[in-house]
């Protein structure tokens, strides 16, 4: 038998359901929102498309000032030209396949770390974490291994930018877990030490300690030692960033319970064996995020070495906009577009996946 | 059988004194302070004899000398025949001024965009998501360099700035506007403003203890009205005041009158403070997303709107969250002042660590005067946070 009698589920109406409700409940839910929200839409249709235009469509592609000079959008010619410069720096361009290779190794290295399992994994990032740098210094500078020596005055662009910024995420790690456990040490003077210069660097802004690492460590040398300027900016950024990393790192070892001290304690290691083996493994996880974090704030502040007269990619973008051959006004502002746009890709990409992992690492603990 | 030494299985053995990691760990340290003073002595050594083979000067004599720079942008009187110690105090105030501003309107905008990011209209939720995950994302010194270098230098020369209602002028000299010249009554009357506004103020808090203590709410609009208008417009008539604008007007090559936000200080306030801002409307949200919504919840059972929900309830225990890291981006916009000198705005690192640095030489004391100044600034704001951190905490709810 069929059932003739009851009607067929009648649909919701769309005013209840669907994008016509969504509009509704999100764009109008009341006259006062509503009004925002056209205010904010024609604001939106007077900007964006002139954004559009000035970006790409009206923009000069390729060419020389002259076209720019003529194109009423942005001069992405002048990106165009220089990019090799923005790269490379003042690298010789016969051995720009070194950096390249160089770029290629860390990708490498990065990319094992995103893979979820790798036999070994610990010791594979371990491994790469002493030996990157020793190979792409290698590389990079040539000398011992046969290459030709690149002095560190010729390095510029994105790739000092990534030298800075690897150095000081590589240095900054080991110098501010000592810093942590040194804080958290039962010795006196260790602690005082570690925590007057966590304090210390955590006061201060970074360009003083780059202009202490640039002017002061060649007076604290002896006569006739000399230090080469990269080495000493990225010592100055290691020591800095490694009290900001101490400070994250001071937050794992808080929220390891004292059970596990104990019970490491029991089966009879001693301290190193114990903060290596049992405690520092799961300190360190819980602050993934927050290590990542850091490692953005270390990304922009590659940035400040242009201060003390090294050219990272702002920098080289910076002497590109005031060279003779390139001055105009939208010049000016497409290359700050375009660092901005790199600076903000690397950074944004690296949040994301810090926002990713904690996201992964809380499934433990989310009720 | 020694029966008295026998205290039975749960008396622990009393530590010797000398433990083997005592020991250890006395050695361990006194190792380390020998090798710290060793270094500092290698190191004070090599410097001494590194000042000396130079011909450098060394301790704080140099403040007492002539300076012989001008300082652009100056809030204290300052020309090239005042000292470095004048100079020194002329960044302090600068650096201090800007810093004031940037964190006031930091602030300002990073609560609207906080506000913004949580807002039920999706349009403007996602913009505000947009203006924080690009302005945090992008360095503080490439935005400086932004505002400073393409927007603000390439503007058009005074004769063809742009102007509002012919009193406030943006051009590539800076942004001019009108300075109120107060006479002695108008001051009176500014006077009677604050007056009124920290009665109004006063009346408004023991409203509010009324409340907190019977449950019954007092009107206190009125006191509002008598403090903010009546009272200094009583002052203005009583005194007979006169307030004259001095308005900027293009003479010759620039503006004569008014006053004058130059663009390196806009620039740096600027970039200073859309940076900061982004900071802090991700800590406002993440603060507000952070009350447990059965607040909410019971506010709008209550019958409260949205408004009364968020001004009342939510925010006053957002705060609490907020507080924390809102200190944080304080003191880091205090310490990124300090990049404002790449875009010639004098501060303590250009006049301290640039051209007293370069004109004496005197590397150790300079940055060190700088860094002590940071520090300094950085403990106050510390202070200064942990007192309203105190105090909100101290209300319980």
């Amino acid at each position: 038998m069929t059932d003739t009698l009851t009607p067929p589920p009648l649909k919701a109406p769309s005013t209840v359901i669907g994008p016509l409700d969504w509009i509704r409940k999100n764009l109008f839910p009341d006259w006062r929102q509503g009004l925002l929200t056209i205010v904010v839409l024609w604001l939106l249709v007077r900007t964006v498309p002139p954004l559009i235009d000035w970006l790409f469509l009206d923009a000069a592609w390729a060419g020389d000032r002259d076209d720019c000079v003529a194109a009423s959008g942005a001069c992405w010619a002048f990106v165009n030209a220089r990019w090799g410069q923005f790269i490379y720096g003042f690298y010789p361009v016969e051995h720009r396949w070194r950096v390249d290779l160089s770029m290629l190794t860390l990708v490498a290295s990065i990319a094992v770390l995103f893979l979820p399992r790798v036999a070994h994994k610990g010791w594979i990032i371990t491994g790469s974490f002493v030996a990157l740098p020793v190979i792409c210094f290698a590389l990079l500078h040539g000398g011992p291994i046969g290459l030709e020596i690149v002095p560190t005055d010729r390095w510029g662009g994105f790739m000092l930018t990534l030298v800075v910024a690897v150095a000081g995420m590589l240095g900054a790690l080991p110098i501010g877990i000592l810093l942590a456990l040194g804080r958290r040490s039962q010795m006196p003077a260790i602690r005082i030490f570690c925590v007057t210069f966590i304090e210390l660097f955590r006061a201060v802004p970074l360009i003083t300690v780059l202009f202490m690492a640039s002017v002061m460590l060649p007076l604290f040398m002896p006569q006739g030692f000399s230090m080469d300027k990269l080495l000493r900016a990225l010592i100055g950024v290691a020591l800095f960033n490694g009290a900001l990393m101490a400070e994250v790192v001071r937050g794992g070892l808080q929220a390891i319970p004292k059970g596990q001290f104990e019970a490491a304690t029991a089966s009879g290691m001693g301290y190193w064996k114990m903060m290596i083996f049992v405690v520092l493994p799961q300190a360190l996880r819980t602050v993934i995020p927050g290590l990542v974090n850091t490692y953005v704030a270390i990304i922009k502040d590659t940035t400040l070495v242009l201060i003390i007269g090294l050219f990272d990619l702002l920098g080289i973008v910076q002497a590109g906009i005031a060279s003779s051959d390139w001055l105009a006004p939208s010049v000016t502002t497409s290359g700050y577009v375009f660092a901005g746009f790199g600076f903000w890709a690397l950074c944004f990409s690296l949040s994301r996946y810090s926002m990713y992992l904690e996201g992964k690492l809380n499934t433990g603990r989310q009720r | 059988m020694p029966v008295s030494r026998d205290l039975g299985p749960m008396a622990a053995p009393k530590p010797a004194f000398w433990t083997r990691s005592r020991i250890r760990s006395v050695l361990v340290q006194f190792g380390f302070v020998v090798l710290l003073v060793l270094l500092i002595q290698f190191l004070l050594a090599n410097t001494m004899q590194n000042l000396a083979r130079q011909g450098i000067a060394s301790g704080f004599g140099f403040l007492e000398n002539r300076a012989g720079f001008d300082i652009a942008i100056a809030f204290l009187d300052f020309d090239r025949n005042g000292t470095y110690l004048d100079a020194f105090w002329t960044a302090i105030v600068n650096t201090l001024v800007l810093a004031t501003l940037g964190i006031a309107l930091a602030t300002l905008l990073g609560f609207m965009i906080g506000l913004a990011r949580v807002s039920p209209n999706w349009l403007i939720s996602r913009l505000a998501a947009v203006y924080i995950e690009t302005f945090r994302n992008i360095p503080l010194l490439l935005q400086l360099f932004f505002w400073y270098f393409a927007i603000l230098r390439p503007l058009p020369g005074p004769r063809q700035s742009f102007d509002v209602a012919g009193t406030v002028f943006l051009s590539n000299r800076g942004l001019y506007m009108p300075k109120p010249l107060l006479d002695s009554g108008a001051q009176l009357a500014l006077l009677a403003l604050v007056v009124g506004l920290i009665f109004a103020l006063f009346m408004a808090r023991s409203a509010r203890r009324h409340r907190a203590a019977t449950g019954n709410s007092v009107a206190v609009a009125h006191w509002w009205l008598i403090g903010l208008v009546g009272l200094p417009v009583l002052t203005w008539f009583a005194t007979g005041a006169s307030v004259e604008m001095s308005i900027p007007s293009l003479q010759g090559f620039n503006f004569r009158g008014g006053m004058v936000i130059l663009p390196e200080m806009l620039a740096a306030l600027l970039g200073l403070s859309i940076y900061i801002a982004a900071a802090v409307g991700e800590i406002v949200r993440s603060g507000i997303q952070g009350i447990d919504h059965g607040q909410t919840e019971a506010a709008q059972a209550m019958g409260h709107t949205r408004g009364q929900i968020m001004r009342y309830v939510v925010i006053p225990q957002a705060m609490r969250i907020i507080i924390p890291p809102l200190t944080t981006q304080y003191q880091s916009l205090a310490k990124n002042t300090s990049l404002a000198s790449a875009i010639a705005f004098p501060e303590i690192i250009s006049i301290i660590a640039g051209t007293t640095l370069t004109q004496t030489g005197q590397a150790m004391e300079t940055i060190a005067l700088a860094m002590l100044f940071y520090l300094t600034v950085s403990l106050f704001i510390a202070a200064v946070m942990n007192f309203f951190n105190w105090r909100v905490m101290r209300r319980s709810f």
